[in-house]
């Protein structure tokens, strides 16, 4: 599924990763763990293609396609969703217009017809009913004047709509309260499958209660510095990352 | 959404500019220079009668003493009025027009620009299709005008001024200058004593047009001006819709476009006034070129609970300086202006409204939007005003301008005066730029740069879009998104 090779990037002339090794089959769950400026934010911008980034070695694929090679919305295409940390606004675009249009783009990307109107009504009032999102909000500009949970749970929302195959969670339970992050969470679990892989990207050990992983790596100073079991996240909750900050600088 | 990805497609199959072609046509013009003689040469061309040219000759006197103004935030080289044609016209027939005597090449110049001339292809349109009639305006005259029999039956006269002032003197003389007196500016003025052509509207008492009025303007000839004059009377209790689109050819010269729009409203009248605004902008790197397009329009709400609405869509001329403006006399009347401004490459726009309230319990709403990108500079200059009798009165202005890359300007210049106590105004602005972050996050959703940017654009202006007659909202959001191509990235 998602295969990290060694893979370098820095911003301007600073390293951020500084040789990322990781593989995650279809089917599983891996947690990336870390402390703050550890590079977790950046591995997940550059996997998923945002401008500022240079990549400087190593590789990153999915499924067999060189992510590194493609535009963001290519990798979109191929089924790279990655929900944000600090989902943007877009004023004057229902979250509606925007999720339709955004699925129509992937799937004639992919050579696929475009969704008619009436089965894609039905599928986002399934989908914002499971999540407890009001579909009237889903008429507003997007995320414009939406609480932080709101965003969150947005950003699960066009996930489930996408319906992609390998899914980046960067520290998607900021910002959440207890409530919400239940509903996220299951939003999340329900969309996990044998053929689906995905990445949680958090700082604390908290989401993992909810979105149980099936590793759980740890990302210190640009490398993945331990892999356990979920213990490990458990182990890192009740002692801290300082044991590691030193190790990769 | 379809509209959406048709922007796309549109902009992926498009030239810069669609409209740039030039028509070899035989045309008659003046003299190039201006002088009382060629202001009698223009009104002898059009047989009018001596109080018209006497009209003229004043306006031109008048204009001779005033000095062009300077305030507006635009750079242009000063304007050589000696230096262009003040009249240019296909060499027809005079007199009233049936189709088959106007130029084939002229009627394949608006197939080109899918302007329907022909009432049996519109009539022929898609089955509940809303039909328009048409007064098309090739450089100083009007070729044709359509659907004018079916409109006479309910009482509307469409024709062009020209045809007014001969054949409904009495109209034209009442209400002609009524509204934007000759003197009022540099540029009415000049219009004033060289208009030659435009259209003439009258709706009588109670009548609702029953369809959609345009008027389309095409600047062809080298080194011409166009100063046409548009005068639209709506009778007590009377509806029209009214929309222009322009459009001219890429020249390495600067055309001036100086054109004068008069709407006068009676008792419970109502205009909704559309514009499209196309004329060449010029050369995208080098700023060589483009109309200048210096514009004075202003309705006049003379009847109580008389009704205006301006919707314009800005996104051509290399310079664009016009406040479309409504005169607030009759009690509980109204205005309303909604505006797109887009500037790309060179492009220099000043524009905005003037709402002036002299009557009591007057309302009025600005939301204006501005796109900026390129080199450009795009400014919002906007007039509020309400008299010691507007008691009352209500404004509500919204003002957002939207920046594209790191090398454009916006500004926002409004003017507040409130001379009574009772009166209530209030003013939103926002400006923000493009972001790289939501264009990234669109990407990632699966959108490319260019959609993400058309879909972006239209979010900031819808607004704005609803209040255009539907087909000519997704011809507006085309424009919009073509005039923005290559603006980012």
């Amino acid at each position: 599924m998602l295969s990290i090779n060694n893979l370098h990037a820095r911003v301007e002339d600073k390293p951020i990763l500084k040789g990322v090794t990781l593989d995650v089959p279809a089917g599983e769950v891996h947690a990336i763990m870390g402390p703050n400026g550890a590079g977790k934010s950046t591995l997940s911008y550059v996997l998923s293609g945002r401008g500022g980034y240079e990549v400087t070695e190593g590789s990153a694929a999915l499924n067999g396609d060189d992510l590194l090679a493609l535009e963001p919305n290519e990798r979109a295409a191929k089924g790279l969703f990655l929900s944000f940390q600090y989902p943007l606004e877009i004023p004057g675009v229902p979250a509606l217009t925007f999720i339709r249009t955004a699925l129509n783009a992937q799937r004639r990307a992919r050579g696929e017809d475009e969704i008619a109107a009436p089965a894609f009504l039905k599928l986002a009032k399934e989908k914002a009913a499971a999540l407890k999102i009001d579909f009237d909000m889903l008429k507003r500009g997007l995320n414009v004047g939406f609480s932080g949970g709101e965003k969150k749970r947005m950003e699960i929302f066009q996930m489930s709509m996408l319906s992609p195959k390998f899914l980046i969670l960067d520290e998607t339970d900021s910002g959440l309260d207890i409530d919400a992050l239940k509903i996220v969470s299951e939003g999340v679990n329900a969309l996990r499958s044998p053929e689906r892989g995905m990445l949680v990207i958090t700082h604390y050990q908290r989401l993992l209660d909810y979105i149980k992983p099936d590793k759980v790596h740890v990302l210190a100073a640009g490398r993945i510095v331990a892999s356990g079991g979920p213990e490990l996240a458990l182990q890192l909750e009740a002692e801290g990352y300082d044991r590691y900050v030193g190790v990769a600088a | 959404m379809a509209a959406v990805k048709e922007t796309v497609d549109t902009v992926a199959a498009l030239e810069k500019y669609e409209h740039g072609f030039t028509t070899e046509i035989d045309q008659e013009f003046a003299p190039k220079g201006l002088s009382e003689d060629i202001v009698r040469f223009i009104s002898a061309k059009k047989e009018e009668p001596e109080w018209m040219l006497g009209w003229r000759l004043e306006a031109y006197r008048r204009w001779l003493e005033l000095d062009e103004p300077n305030w507006a935030k635009v750079d242009f080289p000063k304007i050589d009025y000696q230096d262009s044609y003040y009249y240019a016209a296909p060499k027809t027939k005079e007199g009233p027009k049936s189709l088959d005597e106007v130029d084939p090449e002229l009627l394949a110049v608006y197939a080109k620009l899918g302007i329907p001339l022909k009432e049996q292809e519109v009539l022929a349109g898609v089955e509940g299709a809303p039909r328009y009639a048409v007064d098309a305006v090739f450089d100083s005259v009007s070729v044709v005008t359509t659907f004018k029999k079916e409109l006479a039956a309910v009482g509307v006269i469409f024709c062009s001024m020209s045809e007014a002032i001969r054949e409904h003197p009495e109209l034209v003389r009442q209400y002609l200058g009524s509204v934007v007196p000759t003197s009022d500016n540099y540029f009415a003025c000049l219009n004033s004593a060289v208009f030659s052509d435009g259209s003439f509207v009258y709706i009588p008492p109670g009548v609702r047009c029953p369809m959609e009025l345009s008027t389309y303007f095409r600047i062809n000839a080298k080194d011409s001006g166009q100063f046409e004059r548009t005068l639209i009377i709506a009778d007590k209790g009377a509806y029209c819709s009214y929309l222009e689109g322009c459009t001219a050819p890429m020249r390495d010269e600067n055309q001036l476009h100086a054109a004068v729009v008069e709407l006068v409203l009676l008792d419970d009248a109502e205009i909704k006034y559309s514009t499209v605004q196309n004329w060449y902008p010029g050369d995208p790197e080098t700023g060589k070129g483009g109309i200048y397009n210096f514009v004075t329009k202003r309705a006049d709400c003379r009847g109580d609970r008389s009704k205006v609405s301006w919707t314009q869509v800005e996104t051509g001329s290399a310079i664009t300086w016009k406040y479309p403006s409504c005169v607030l006399r009759g009690e509980g009347s109204s205005g309303e202006f909604y505006s797109i401004a887009v500037t790309n490459g060179h492009q220099q726009a000043d524009t905005g409204t003037k709402m002036i309230h002299l009557g009591a319990n007057t309302k009025s709403r600005i939301v204006a939007k501005g796109i900026s990108a390129g080199k450009s500079t795009s400014t919002y200059r906007g007039l509020v005003s309400a008299h010691p009798k507007a008691k009352g009165a209500r404004n509500f202005t919204q003002c957002d301008s939207l920046l594209i890359g790191k090398t454009c300007a916006a500004h926002t210049v409004p003017y507040i005066e409130a001379r009574n106590g009772q009166s209530v105004f209030e003013h939103e602005a926002t400006t923000t730029r493009l972001s790289d972050d939501q264009l990234f996050y669109c990407q990632q959703r699966g959108l490319s740069q260019e959609e993400a940017v058309a879909l972006l654009v239209n979010g900031f202006v819808k607004d704005v879009l609803q209040q255009l007659p539907m087909e000519f909202a997704v011809e507006a959001q085309k424009l919009v998104a073509i005039s923005l191509e290559g603006s980012v990235g």
